[in-house]
């Protein structure tokens, strides 16, 4: 019985283990906790501010960029890092401008922009010969495919975004909650509501090789939107959307390496899982007999 | 970093010189001249749509006009912090994940400057207010858990630890029961003797006869202006409310007035 026991953990801890002896996984982890935490804690804002839709279409739209360096830089990996963040910058202040001043309404606005960059990329991309899987790379991620070098760039804007989050946590909350209020007070509004749109966009960027573009808009509000459902303060929703965001990753990679599925997706459908297991139970589901 | 353009104590709080409002070549608001003392008490009151929301906005500094002038204490609203904007309980979003400190400490932010943490000052101003509110037991309470007074009362603590000089509270009463619009009416009673000057737009002709020391009569031009007796008279009403004014007995029905409309809307948005 005690032997049975045993080995039964051994292989347990050699299941857990045996993944993080190739360096591509320990990397693929990290990288998946990182981009976790990042879009987790951004993402708030995205689904407090109803910017679901901006989110997803502002991942799209890097697409042509992310192609255009890809061909220059003939197929190499590390300098979609920085075509991706410029795109995205460029992009999230475009889309910003548009929404504020366009005569149709918002979301039709941003669909046109959203599906012409998309289709501007898939174009650009298809003219390579050997374009199919390096497009479904960009379209769903490639956590294993991270390099050491992007990594260490990753952490760095990452880290970035979240001090900047830390830093203007009274602005975005008072500006997110009420925005006659911040007028009022006279916050400089414009370059916050600016500033918050490139948050986004580096952390798009930051994302972009671990989710894909088209995965992304969940990095950027299930956790958010989970955490939603179990807090009732700003600080405590980051937080909880940060931890299901890494927990996520981590089970997700395991996942995809035992399950033989695409990464991206097992990370996403790991998080939906939270979400509507979360979901449920805060509707009283399974409902408990009555006595 | 954020602007405080320094009071002139020999200007009125706030003085308004033939402002006009357009949207898209629609009069919002047409050639509105008044000013305002100091602690004094104010209810605007008009039809739906009469611009009873863009004058406060435009005062706030919100909004800006598209011709003539408003200055607080001599000079542009945009410059001061000092103005509180109550919103209608219809525009807020009552399941943001914050508490009712929360949001009375954003009433702060102008005064901690950008980067600034909220200090022991701060949180002792927060505390001040919400007791003068009445709401000190309900602190650390979600927003979407408290009742409309309470609701309301937050905002005016807001205003309070925001130090504001001028509160412009938009329809605060609408949806309310009457106890609540009782309590809402006393507290505010007790600021004007703090000298906060007050502006609240409302329907309830009533209260506003019997709570405020004059009435602003709107329709996108102002009707009238001063103590009730001289405002609230049939052919100025007439003016204003058109064929929705009801004479009975020679006497004015002012709970006729009400316009039912608006308080349905508002009480679905709350929720």
């Amino acid at each position: 019985m005690l032997v049975a026991t045993k080995n039964l953990m051994i292989t347990l801890i050699d299941w857990l283990v045996k993944p993080l002896s190739y360096p591509f996984m320990q990397r693929g982890l990290i990288a998946a906790v990182l981009v976790g935490v990042v879009c987790a804690v951004v993402g708030t804002y995205v689904v407090l501010r109803g910017m679901a839709f901006f989110g997803d279409a502002l991942a799209h739209t890097i697409l042509p960029g992310v192609a255009v360096g890809y061909i220059i830089s003939g197929g190499a990996r590390e300098p979609l890092f920085w075509w991706a963040l410029g795109t995205a910058v460029l992009a999230s202040l475009g889309i910003g401008a548009i929404i504020k001043n366009a005569r149709i309404k918002e979301d039709t606005a941003i669909g046109i922009i959203f599906a012409g960059m998309f289709a501007l990329g898939i174009a650009i991309i298809s003219t390579v010969r050997s374009y199919a899987v390096d497009l479904s790379h960009f379209l769903f991620g490639d956590v294993l495919g991270v390099t050491t070098q992007s990594l260490v760039w990753m952490g760095i804007f990452g880290g970035l975004v979240l001090v900047f989050i830390v830093a203007f946590y009274k602005e975005f909350l008072t500006l997110s909650f009420d925005p006659v209020l911040a007028v009022t007070l006279r916050l400089p509004v414009g370059v916050l509501n600016n500033l918050l749109l490139v948050l986004i966009a580096v952390t798009v960027a930051v994302a972009m090789q671990t989710v894909g573009v088209a995965l992304m808009v969940a990095m950027l509000v299930t956790p958010a939107a989970t955490a939603y459902l179990l807090t009732k303060r700003l600080p405590s929703m980051m937080l909880i959307s940060a931890v299901i965001a890494a927990l996520s990753g981590v089970v997700g990679l395991y996942v995809s390496y035992y399950a033989g599925i695409t990464s991206g997706s097992a990370i996403v459908l790991t998080a939906t899982l939270v979400f509507v297991v979360v979901f449920l139970e805060r509707q009283g589901w399974p409902r408990r007999k009555k006595i | 970093m954020y602007p405080h353009i320094p009071h002139r104590p020999d200007q009125p709080i706030l003085d308004l010189q033939r402002v006009s409002v357009r949207y898209e070549g629609r009069a919002a608001l047409e050639n509105i001249t008044f000013h305002l003392h100091g602690g004094e008490r104010v209810a605007i009151v008009g039809p739906n749509g009469a611009g009873k929301s863009t004058l406060l906005k435009v005062v706030a500094g919100v909004q800006h006009p598209t011709d003539g002038e408003v200055t607080v204490y001599g000079s542009g609203p945009s410059g001061h912090v000092c103005i509180g904007y109550v919103p209608q309980r219809s525009q807020v979003d009552w399941r943001f994940p914050v508490s009712v400190a929360d949001v009375v400490m954003m009433g702060r932010i102008a005064k901690l400057g950008l980067l600034g943490w909220p200090k022991k000052r701060d949180w002792d101003f927060v505390q001040a207010a919400l007791e003068t509110a009445g709401l000190a037991d309900l602190y650390s309470r979600q927003i979407g858990e408290l009742s409309g007074g309470q609701q309301q009362r937050m905002f005016i603590a807001r205003a309070l630890a925001q130090e504001a000089e001028l509160m412009l509270m938009d329809e605060p009463l609408t949806g309310l029961d009457t106890p609540a619009q009782e309590g809402l009416l006393a507290l505010l009673g007790g600021l004007q003797e703090k000298g906060v000057t007050i502006m609240v737009a409302t329907h309830d002709l009533q209260q506003a006869a019997h709570y405020f020391d004059r009435i602003l009569l709107l329709n996108r031009k102002m009707i009238a202006l001063g103590p009730a007796a001289d405002v609230l008279q049939p052919e100025k009403l007439l003016e204003a409310y058109g064929g929705r004014l009801r004479v009975a007995d020679g006497k004015l029905n002012l709970a006729a007035l009400d316009d039912a409309c608006c308080d349905e809307e508002s009480h679905d948005h709350a929720h």
